[in-house]
């Protein structure tokens, strides 16, 4: 039985370090993988997380946090457990939690995905006895296409919409698709525009020395620039009095979900692009096959189907009740 | 198939009504005749007889993908849509070849009669050389059910704009059981006359519910009620001494309802439009009774004696070969009288009856009535009004009656589909009966997102058992159940069916004790 780490009520412990991992409800020392609310709570004493996400913690908790930053790669040791950061490629600062003592190697991946970003660091493949997974998109039907070729589409979408001067609005979540998206997108089809929450994001990370490209807040751009422009909106604004007074515009999401028909039907999006921070199908399978772990455990999304399939392959696996929620498919919440 | 995948996507990538005709009216100027009358087909649901059995068709998918059925099944149930999971879930194209959509359709009923180590080889070897567009159109020509968002409506308006005609005429063309195998482009839309085929039917009127209330119609007196009986739309048609019973679906329904031969004896050519029903003894039954009917391609003498059928005449649009579409309702009104008078007494065939009021208040009152009456509420019609094409605002309105209601206690919950894989859409509502708890309707609309999200964490919260993607729960969230009717059913364990079930409301006020009876349900039958 493995006993570094424990499954409790409040989430992931280690005993013996005297830390949690994304925990839900308030503990005395966290650790967390990624700034994403489902995982990054507010009410802990103590934060740990990775140099990137200290900004971004204090940006969404409270700028009163006690927080500390690691940078990826270096190793500490917390009351004799060994504790490590290493790139989960999900959004900025998000890590992979190595922990581990003479006994046992544990990795908690947090959200993760394999695609490379221009802008963070990739997914690092790692070894381990035990893995902790999501399985947002745990399904064989979820196959992203190369990231090159669905950025092309945006692009070229973009590029149709402002030849004839229509405002074209996407829908990314304002801490990680966001980011993505201004950062991959091909710069000279036209001005890029922020919604005010994604400019807030924005504004907090090139504080905290990180490079971004330049954009426009929505109320700071003329008429001909908004005519022109690819505009940046959180799904929670999308719909509402906000995305309204922009005349005549074109709507696309770009989620995982979109990779499903009737997502996006009812969602009534003329557009929609496959575009997640999270492992497909084979991603997820590539991962865990690699860390060649005796146990996986299976932490949110389609956990039921997906554990029940490692199992079939021979893969130990088990299903653990949590409270995150990864990408989800309403596209409201922020995580 | 390039061309039809190119045409797909662009539907599919719009909301805009006038867009998809532009796209339709592009594709019609390009595409060759066979593709062109496949398309119009597939689109109004004519879809070619199937020739592979879908089970054998998910077998052969989840082999190929490479994964255990019932992970193919699970995956399945959460897409939604079986030709969409089998096009995301197979490896990428081998070869890709270009072949005409009807070529692909055309060797797929090829297959009818071939052994399904044949049927197999074909359909690996066509899903290889298909792009993930195709396949999934492949799959859906295969499996059927087009749900693309284009209503007829959106083919006759993008038919007129490439054929350079009257949308009113071309709808007319395009009535009837016609599929691409017994008619081609040119004969269907070209050629004919639509008077040319004798047994071709008008396109139906179909009515707007009423929004608001009636007096923003107008001044009463040009209104005409009748009562809305809940049966099936059908139009009859006798025309040189041959008989003709189309559904409102289009379906040919004659030798199924064997009743309406006897017309046959009767002077003179007609159309008339009208309500298909169950009529015992002059009670009119409820739809249940309809439904066996339905239910029976030749039906029996024990059937036909038990539950005859019969034709409620609202409209008559044709008599003797004259079209009487233009004139007003009133006119068309005293014709059809004339006609029905002009019947012997032992035809299946009743008049509506206009039903008297001088104001709108006697119309609420009418209306209020129409349940006792069997009827789902009224149907008002102008007086000047001809009978157009399709549904159009502006003379016909449905007036229903409000719901009947019941409070019932949710005890099963099921995943939904695509957008809402991951919340549970589908509940199934009990009652009340003595000490257990009997279930009766199965409902899934009526709540909002935030609800159902709520409603979901409930559910995986408080799962007692799973059955597939079916879960129970303990029997505590009361729920406010609408419908429309109810009425004996030996079908269902309950003893009762309701019609169109919904949900209206989550009574978080109400406790389990708090629910309905059986014997609640079973007062409401009339
Ligand atoms: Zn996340």
């Amino acid at each position: 039985m493995p006993s570094l780490i424990q499954f409790g009520p409040k989430g992931l412990y280690c005993e013996k370090g005297g830390f949690y991992i994304d925990p839900w409800q308030p503990v005395n020392k966290a650790l967390i993988t990624h700034a994403h609310s489902d995982h990054a709570r507010p009410g802990h004493k103590n934060y740990l997380c990775q140099s990137d996400s200290v900004a971004l913690l204090k940006h969404r908790l409270s700028s009163n946090i006690k927080v500390q930053g690691q940078c990826f790669g270096k190793r500490i040791n917390i009351n004799g457990v060994d504790v490590s950061f290493h790139p989960a490629g999900h959004i900025i600062g998000s890590a992979q939690i190595r922990v581990s003592d003479s006994q046992e190697v544990w990795v908690i991946s947090g959200d993760y995905k394999l695609e490379q970003d221009k802008h963070i660091e990739p997914f690092e493949f790692m070894k381990c006895d035990y893995f902790v997974t999501e399985s947002t998109f745990g399904l064989p039907v979820f196959h992203w296409k190369d990231q090159e070729e669905t950025l092309q589409e945006i692009n070229s979408w973009w590029h149709n919409n402002s030849s004839i001067k229509r405002p074209s609005i996407i829908s990314a979540y304002s801490l990680g698709k966001a980011q993505r998206v201004i950062e991959n997108v091909e710069q000279s089809i036209g001005p890029i525009l922020t919604h005010g929450s994604v400019d807030a994001i924005n504004k907090v990370l090139v504080a905290s020395g990180i490079k971004l490209r330049k954009t426009k807040k929505l109320v700071e751009a003329t008429e001909d620039e908004i005519s022109r422009a690819l505009i940046v909106c959180p799904p929670g604004a999308m719909d509402s009095s906000w995305t309204a007074r922009i005349k005549n515009h074109a709507v696309a999401f770009a989620s995982g979900w979109m990779n499903l028909r009737g997502a996006r039907r009812r969602r009534g999006v003329e557009k929609g692009f496959v575009l997640s921070d999270h492992a497909d199908w084979p991603g997820l399978n590539k991962a865990i096959r690699y860390t060649q772990a005796s146990k996986v455990f299976v932490t949110h999304g389609y956990t039921d189907i997906f554990t029940k399939w490692l199992n079939s392959q021979g893969i130990n696996a088990e299903t653990v009740k949590t409270q995150y929620t990864g990408e989800t498919v309403d596209n409201e919440n922020e995580d | 198939m390039k061309d039809f995948a190119e045409l797909y996507l662009n539907i599919d990538s719009t909301t805009s009504t006038n867009r998809k005709i532009d796209y339709l009216s592009a594709y019609f100027e390009k595409a060759g005749q066979r593709d062109k009358l496949w398309v119009m087909a597939l689109f109004s649901h004519k879809r070619p007889r199937r020739t592979v059995q879908m089970r054998l068709l998910r077998e052969w998918a989840a082999e190929y993908a490479d994964i255990p059925l019932w992970l193919f099944e699970e995956t399945y149930h959460i897409v939604g849509d079986l030709a969409e999971t089998i096009a995301k879930l197979i490896p990428p194209t081998e070869h890709k070849l270009d072949k005409p959509l009807h070529k692909w359709i055309e060797e797929l009923s090829e297959l009818k009669d071939k052994a399904d180590e044949e049927k197999k080889r074909y359909i690996l070897e066509a899903w290889k050389s298909q792009d993930s567009t195709e396949r999934f159109l492949f799959n859906k020509i295969i499996t059927g059910g087009f749900r693309v968002g284009v209503s007829q409506k959106t083919i006759v308006k993008a038919l007129s704009n490439y054929l350079k005609e009257d949308p009113a005429r071309v709808a007319h063309k395009l009535m009837g059981d016609w599929t691409p195998n017994n008619t081609s482009f040119e004969e269907l839309l070209i050629h004919a006359e639509p008077g040319d085929i004798i047994s071709k039917p008008f396109p139906f009127y179909l009515a707007y519910p009423l929004e608001g209330e009636p007096e923003d119609l107008g001044p009463v007196e040009n209104w005409t009620a009748e009562y809305k009986w809940d049966g099936i739309r059908a139009q009859l048609i006798k025309r040189k001494g041959e008989l003709f019973l189309w559904s409102r679906g289009e379906e040919l329904i004659t030798h199924q309802f064997p009743e309406f031969t006897s017309l046959l004896s009767q002077e003179g050519d007609f159309v008339v439009d009208g309500e298909l029903i169950v009529c015992k003894d002059d009670a009119i039954r409820n739809f249940q009774d309809l439904q066996k009917r339905l239910g029976r391609k030749k039906p029996g003498k024990k059937i036909l004696e038990e539950h005859p059928a019969a034709l409620i005449v609202y409209d008559i649009m044709e008599l003797n070969g004259n079209d009487l579409r233009n004139q007003a309702q009133s006119e068309r009104r005293e014709i059809l009288k004339n006609w029905h008078r002009s019947l012997d007494s032992n035809m299946p065939i009743r008049m509506s009856h206009d039903l008297k009021f001088k104001s709108w208040d006697d119309a609420k009152e009418l209306r209020a009535g129409a349940r006792d009456k069997k009827a789902e509420g009224l149907m008002l019609k102008s007086k000047p009004g001809p009978y157009k094409t399709g549904r159009k605002k502006g003379d016909w309105y449905k007036w229903k009656i409000d719901p009947l209601i019941i409070d019932a206690v949710m005890i099963y919950a099921q995943r939904g589909h695509g957008r809402r894989a991951n919340l549970f859409t589908d509940f199934t509502f009990a009652l009340k009966d003595g000490d257990t708890l009997v279930p009766f309707a199965k409902a899934y609309s009526g709540l909002t997102d935030s609800e159902f999200r709520e409603i979901s964490s409930f559910v995986r919260a408080n799962t007692i058992e799973r059955f597939g993607p079916v879960c129970s729960v303990p029997p505590v969230q009361v729920f406010e159940v609408a419908f429309e009717n109810v009425g004996l059913s030996k079908r269902h364990k309950s003893g009762v069916a309701v019609r169109f079930p919904r949900i209206l409301r989550w009574r978080k006020d109400k406790k389990p004790v708090d629910i309905n009876s059986l014997d609640d349900l079973k007062a409401l039958i009339r």
